[in-house]
Parts: structure tokens; sequence; C-alpha cells
């Protein structure tokens, strides 16, 4: 691929041209004192600027979120969280973007160029000034990027040619300002404040995140995309994201995350909510790389994410895809209310754990209108030391006849020191409802491996086909540009595995 | 080119090479038959470097290196390849992907430049024309739901589209109606030149009326206990191995 070489060339000739990089982006930050109480949430509130209403939801989220207990019973551990001993805001005290991908840290270059990420759409990720603003490649089809570096989103691509459709697309604290009828419409509606302690968490502190609206009918003409990135040290980061296609209208979207290498362990705790009306259909694609912490588990993010979407509408339609190849420890269960009927909830999960990460992650699905049906498919990999745990709930409630639920969990494992858990749980109170569960636990075989090594591929090159293989069902869902990316991370993450 | 000298091996602690020596010369086919369990198939994975099959005594030569201290990867692309007498099944990995893959691994280590996908059609369709196969093999999972013929078929595209210097045939021929036995060797044959050697396992002399070897060998008890030219086949044809196995 010749994008590919350009790629990587340039990245060369810039790192040869003599400027040293940190660790962190060198950008002067704006902070709020360390640690968490009622004076920390109004300093974010007043900072962004927002209406008494969202100030006294935070607070009310706060209050709730003080007398709940952090959750124990995932298959996930890790030291207790000092909640005080934490940044909860975090800014670039000028919105600046970097002007040039010489600017942007070469950490974050490396893994695009492994990635084979093409340089021009490597800059908009980055965020660089103007990047956005020609399509890339000439015919290609066009991603918008909305880049939420920390605390605030600094870039938004492609702005005004979605508006031209009336489609909504920025920064969640933008959507505050310019549509406070739209966020405090739904804000909290799938997710409520005190749905969970971490989304409780994040009701209070939210700092930034995405926002998109797409209206009645409209197609939305290109995918979106954020790419999350945390960067300052000791910071939390808590987006916030909130997506609504109105009725008849489609929508996909591409969330990627990044981290570069810290010794500290992160706390990630979003929120992902998304409200599909009648006919309305929402695809939401995750890859996602955060730092996974050292080979002995040193560092790495903590993601405790909740995510949520409703299907409010008849004949809507949610699709989750995700590819979870880094964090030290996920937490995660991308979930639909089927509550329209004839509404369909999709999962399709990739979660990889090696080293000594952990990974607890599944889906719910709740069946509540008509014929509603869903389909979950997860593939687990686990390897080194890796914990990988699929926990799902399919809920039929007694209103929803002819409910459809087909589920398949398939974990590979690979050397004998990782595990495999699969946790389905299963309540159907409807007599015409159907449930499919199917699970299948396997090992790379050796007779695999030499196959392709007397092919001429090395270990790696082999494992990383496999694995590739064993996860094609999830992988086809992903956009073109995404599955590309997800399939190289799968093998980076695996890099080490074997041998 | 291949050199082996008082081959020993082991399979799980148990003895089965016991002092094998052969030499094959660029351009020649060389056919080993033998009885079940004389060793032939543990010959081939001891070439190609299968883990498990342990050598403790002897050693191979390949193109004046020491084959047994090269990986198997290596030995691949240094132009060693084995058709399986039981081609393995990768679920979900496309046949294209997974043969581009193996060709551009090959041509790297020629120093050639690697095939883009379509450039790599281009060849694999001319091949495919050639071995009979549909195209739509190319899209399917690698050997995954191939019927027996199929899956030596798909041995035969790799075989030629990596034209290796040296190729290890394990009883490919097992269980093949006559026309893919045939096939195979037009595939053979087709490569044969001053640049192909191969080994031809086999029980039976069937095979060797397509690919006429430079010499025949009869493996038994983990030894060559005869050599001859290709009469040899036709004559263990009909007297069966006892008679030679009993004269040595």
């Amino acid at each position: 691929m010749p994008a590919v070489t350009e790629t990587l060339e340039t990245v060369q000739s810039v790192t040869e041209g003599g400027y040293k990089w940190g660790f962190e982006t060198d950008i002067e930050m704006e902070f709020a004192p360390k640690g968490l109480n009622e004076d920390i949430v109004r300093f974010i509130s007043a900072k962004k600027n927002e209406p008494a209403w969202l100030l006294e939801w935070r607070l009310k989220a706060f209050a709730m979120w003080k007398k709940m207990e952090e959750p124990s019973w995932a298959a996930v551990s890790y030291p207790k969280i000092d909640y005080q001993d934490a940044y909860y805001y975090a800014a670039p005290t000028q919105k600046v973007k970097p002007k040039s991908l010489d600017e942007v840290d070469p950490e974050l270059l490396k893994t695009y160029a492994k990635l084979g990420i093409p340089l021009k759409e490597q800059a908009i990720l980055a965020g660089v000034e103007g990047a956005g603003d020609t399509p890339a490649d000439g015919g290609r089809m066009p991603i918008a990027v909305d880049a939420v570096f920390d605390s605030v989103s600094v870039a938004t691509s492609y702005k005004e040619r979605l508006a031209k459709d009336g489609i909504i697309f920025c920064a969640i604290s933008e959507a505050v300002q310019e549509h406070p009828e739209l966020v405090r419409q739904y804000l909290g509606t799938v997710v409520p404040q005190a749905d969970n302690y971490f989304a409780a968490l994040n009701s209070a502190v939210f700092t930034d995140g995405s926002f998109v609206y797409i209206p009645k009918g409209v197609r939305c003409p290109m995918e979106l995309s954020t790419y999350f990135r945390i960067n300052a040290k000791s910071t939390g980061q808590f987006e916030r994201t909130l997506i609504i296609a109105d009725e008849g209208s489609t929508v996909s979207y591409l969330e990627g995350c990044t981290a570069p290498q810290r010794d500290e362990n992160q706390l990630h705790a979003a929120v992902v909510e998304l409200v599909a009306l009648d006919d309305a259909t929402i695809k939401y694609s995750t890859v996602q790389n955060w730092y996974p912490g050292d080979a002995e588990g040193r560092g790495g993010i903590y993601n405790f994410v909740t995510k949520r979407a409703d299907c409010r509408g008849a004949r809507s339609k949610v699709s989750w895809t995700q590819v979870e190849t880094g964090s030290a420890i996920t937490w995660k269960y991308p979930s639909c209310i089927l509550r329209g009927d004839d509404s369909v909830g999709e999962f399709y999960s990739v979660a990889i754990t090696n080293n000594r990460q952990q990974a607890d992650t599944g889906t719910k699905m709740f069946h509540i209108g008509k014929n509603t049906r869903s389909t979950i498919v997860s593939k687990g990999i686990s390897a080194g030391r890796g914990q990988n745990t699929y926990r799902g709930l399919v809920k039929i409630s007694p209103k929803a006849a002819g409910a459809r639920n087909f589920t398949q969990c398939d974990s590979l494992l690979i050397g004998d020191e990782c595990g495999a858990h699969t946790v389905p749980y299963i309540e159907n109170r409807c007599m015409s409802a159907k449930v499919e569960h199917e699970a299948t636990t396997s090992r790379i075989a050796e007779d695999q491996l030499f196959y392709c090594r007397q092919r001429g591929l090395s270990e790696e090159d082999a494992v990383g086909l496999i694995v590739n293989g064993f996860c094609r069902e999830v992988l086809k869902e992903l956009p073109m540009e995404f599955a590309v990316e997800a399939q190289k991370l799968l093998q980076i993450s695996l890099e080490g595995s074997v041998g | 080119m291949l050199k082996i000298e008082n081959l020993h091996a082991t399979v799980d602690g148990k003895q089965i090479l016991k002092g094998l020596t052969l030499e094959i010369a660029p351009g020649e086919i060389h056919a080993i038959m033998g009885p079940n369990g004389s060793g032939k198939s543990t010959l081939s994975y001891v070439l190609a470097g299968r883990e498990g099959y342990e050598v403790t005594e002897g050693s191979v030569t390949y193109k004046g290196q020491d084959l047994l201290a090269m990986e198997p990867e290596e030995r691949a692309v240094a132009g060693v390849f084995l058709a399986f007498q039981a081609p393995v099944e990768l679920p979900g990995v496309g046949n294209a992907n997974f043969l581009r893959t193996a060709l551009n691994a090959v041509r790297r280590a020629k120093g050639e430049s690697e095939v883009d996908a379509i450039q790599f059609l281009k060849l694999a369709r001319a091949r495919m024309k050639v071995l009979n196969m549909p195209d739509d093999m190319l899209k399917r999972p690698v050997n995954v739901g191939f019927s027996g013929g199929e899956k030596k078929r798909n041995e035969m595209l790799q075989m030629a589209m990596l034209s290796p210097t040296l190729a290890l045939l394990d009883e490919t021929d097992s269980g093949l109606d006559i026309d893919a036995l045939k096939m195979v060797a037009d595939t053979v044959n087709s490569l044969r030149g001053p640049t192909f050697s191969a080994l031809v396992i086999t029980h039976y002399q069937r095979l060797l009326n397509h690919i006429v070897p430079d010499h025949v060998h009869v493996l038994s008890a983990g030894r060559i206990i005869r050599s001859g030219g290709p009469e040899l086949a036709q004559e263990l044809e009909a007297t069966g191995y006892a008679a030679s196995v009993a004269a040595a």
C-alpha cells in the first residue's frame, strides 16, 4: 500500500528532524485542585459556563455517588482507587492545535504508523490545525473527527459539511451552550445519574465528550469519529457521549482510543448514551487500545465504562461493535434496551487480554417490545496471564411476544497461564420468546501453527492470522477503515505472547 | 542439494528413524516407499522442522546449510515445501489472504518485491485454471469444509505458487481418485527442472506411473533398506514389501 509507505517514510523524516519529544505533550495545562468534593463539581460546571439545571444535575449525581459502593462483582482485581488523589479537570490553557505532525506525540504516531493509518488521517486524528479541511485521499469516504484531548475537545472537522444536512456533531460542552434543549431532553435518560457507581461519578464530573444529533430521515453522509486520548498525568477522564438518531435516520459512529505509556494507573469512566427513535439505526464501533500496563501489570488504564442504547422507537436498530485490545482492566457492557416493537440490538465483541490484563465485558439485551431481536457474538482471546470474562444478560419481559436472541461466545486460549470465563445470564419471562446460546473454548492448535510456519509465516504472524480468523465474524462488522486498523492491533497486542 | 546422513529421530521418546542416509541432487525426484510405521511421515516432519520430532543423531544439509538448525519458517522460505498428508483447517482465514501472505514471505526471502492483492489474484487464477479449481476456493477459509480432493488440490496450488526447490510430498496420493492423482502428478511434473527436487512419499506405485522418479528407496524400521531406479517400484508392487524387508 503506497499510503502506508508514504506515512512511514514521512514519520521517519519527521523524527529525524531532531525534534525531541517527551511522553507528555508539552501544552500548558490548567488543573482543578486534586480531589473530589462539591466545590470541584461546581468548579467544573463554572469552567464550562453551564446553565443552573446542569449544575444541579451534577450535584445530585455527586450526592448519590457519595452514598454508593464501588462494585466488586466483576471478575477483576485491582488495588483500591483513591478518588481523592486524582485531578478531575485538566484542560489546555489555550485551545492550541498542533501546527503539524512535528508537534504530535511520537508514541501516538508510532502507533498510528504501526497501524498504517495514512498520514493525512493521522494529522486529522492528532488534531493538526487545518488537516481536516480538505478531504483525505480523493474519492475515499471522509471521516469526521472530534478529538478529545484530555478534557476538552480541541478539534472538530467536517462540521460545516454535516451542518448542511442539519446534523449536529460537536463536543458535548458546546452542545450544552448551543443546543441546551436537546441535551436537557435526552441527557441521563438512558443512563440515569444513579445507574451505577462509575456512571454516577461520571455524571458529577464529566468534562467532555461528543454530541451527535441526526435529524429525521437523514442518512449521515460520513462516518463520525472520535479519538479519545488521555494525556495529562493522574487525570481521570470522564467523557460523556450522547447520540440521538431521530426518526428514520442512520448514523455510523467510530470511537478510537489511544493513550501514551505511563506508570500510574489512570481511571477512565465514560458514559455513552444512544437514543434511536422510530426506524432509526445507530452503528457504534469502538477500537480501544489504551495502555495495558507493562508485562508485570504495572501502569495501564482502568476502563470502567457504561454504554447503553435505548431503542425507543419501533423498528429501530442499534449495533455495538467493539475491539478491546488495551487497558489494564476493562469493565464494560454495551447494552440495548429494546423498547420499540420490532427493534433490533446487536453486540459484536473482540476482547484480548495479554500479560496481566483483565477484561470483564459483555452486553445486556433487554427485550421489552414485541418481536424484538438481538444477536450477541463475543470473541475472547486470552494470552500470557490475561483473564477474560464474558458476562451477559438476556432479559425478556412478559410483553415481548415473539422476541428472539442468539448468543455465541467463543474463547481462544494462547499459552497455559491465562483464563477464559463465560457468565451468561438468561431471564426469560415470555413463553413465545426464543433464546439460543452457544459457547466454545479452544486453543491455537500446534498443527495450525506448524502449517502456517511451514508456509513461511513467522510464529507471531501465524498467531496473528489465526486470531484474526477467529475474530472474523466481528471484524467484518467494522467499517472498512477500522477493520484494517483493528486487524493490525490484534497482532500488535499479541506480540510476545508466543515462543 | 539435500544430504541426510545417519539420521536418528524420536517422537515422544520413541525411536522412529534409525540411521537414515539419503542424498538428493538438484533436479532429482526420489520416491520413498515402505510399509506403515516405517518412518515415512516422520522423515518429512523432521525435514520440515515440526515440534516434537527430535533428532538424536546425524545431520541434514540443505544447499550447504545445516537444515536442522533452522526454524520451520526459515526452511520454508529457503525453498522447503511440505505437502501435508492431512492439510490443516484455519477457520476464518481466507485462502487468498493466507496464500498471499505465504507467497510474500517467500518472495521477501528471495529479495523479490511483494505482490499486491491484484497481482496475486492474477497469478493465483492462472494456476487455479490449470488445477481445475473454481475461483471461489480463494474466498473460502483455508481447508475448512474442503473435500479430501479439494484439500490436496489446495496443497498443489500452494506448491505451484510458492515454487519450492525441495518439495516433500507426504502421501499426497492417499485417498485420491485417479483424476486427482493425475492433477498432483501434473503439478509436480510442471515444476520439474534443474532447480526443483522432490521427495515423494507414497505407499503405492500408482502415483509413480505419473511422476516417474529418478530413484526409489524402500524405508523399513527407520532405515533405507533398498534403493533402485523406477523399476524397483514396479517390483514392489508385484512382490510386496515383505520380501525386501526379509532380504535386508
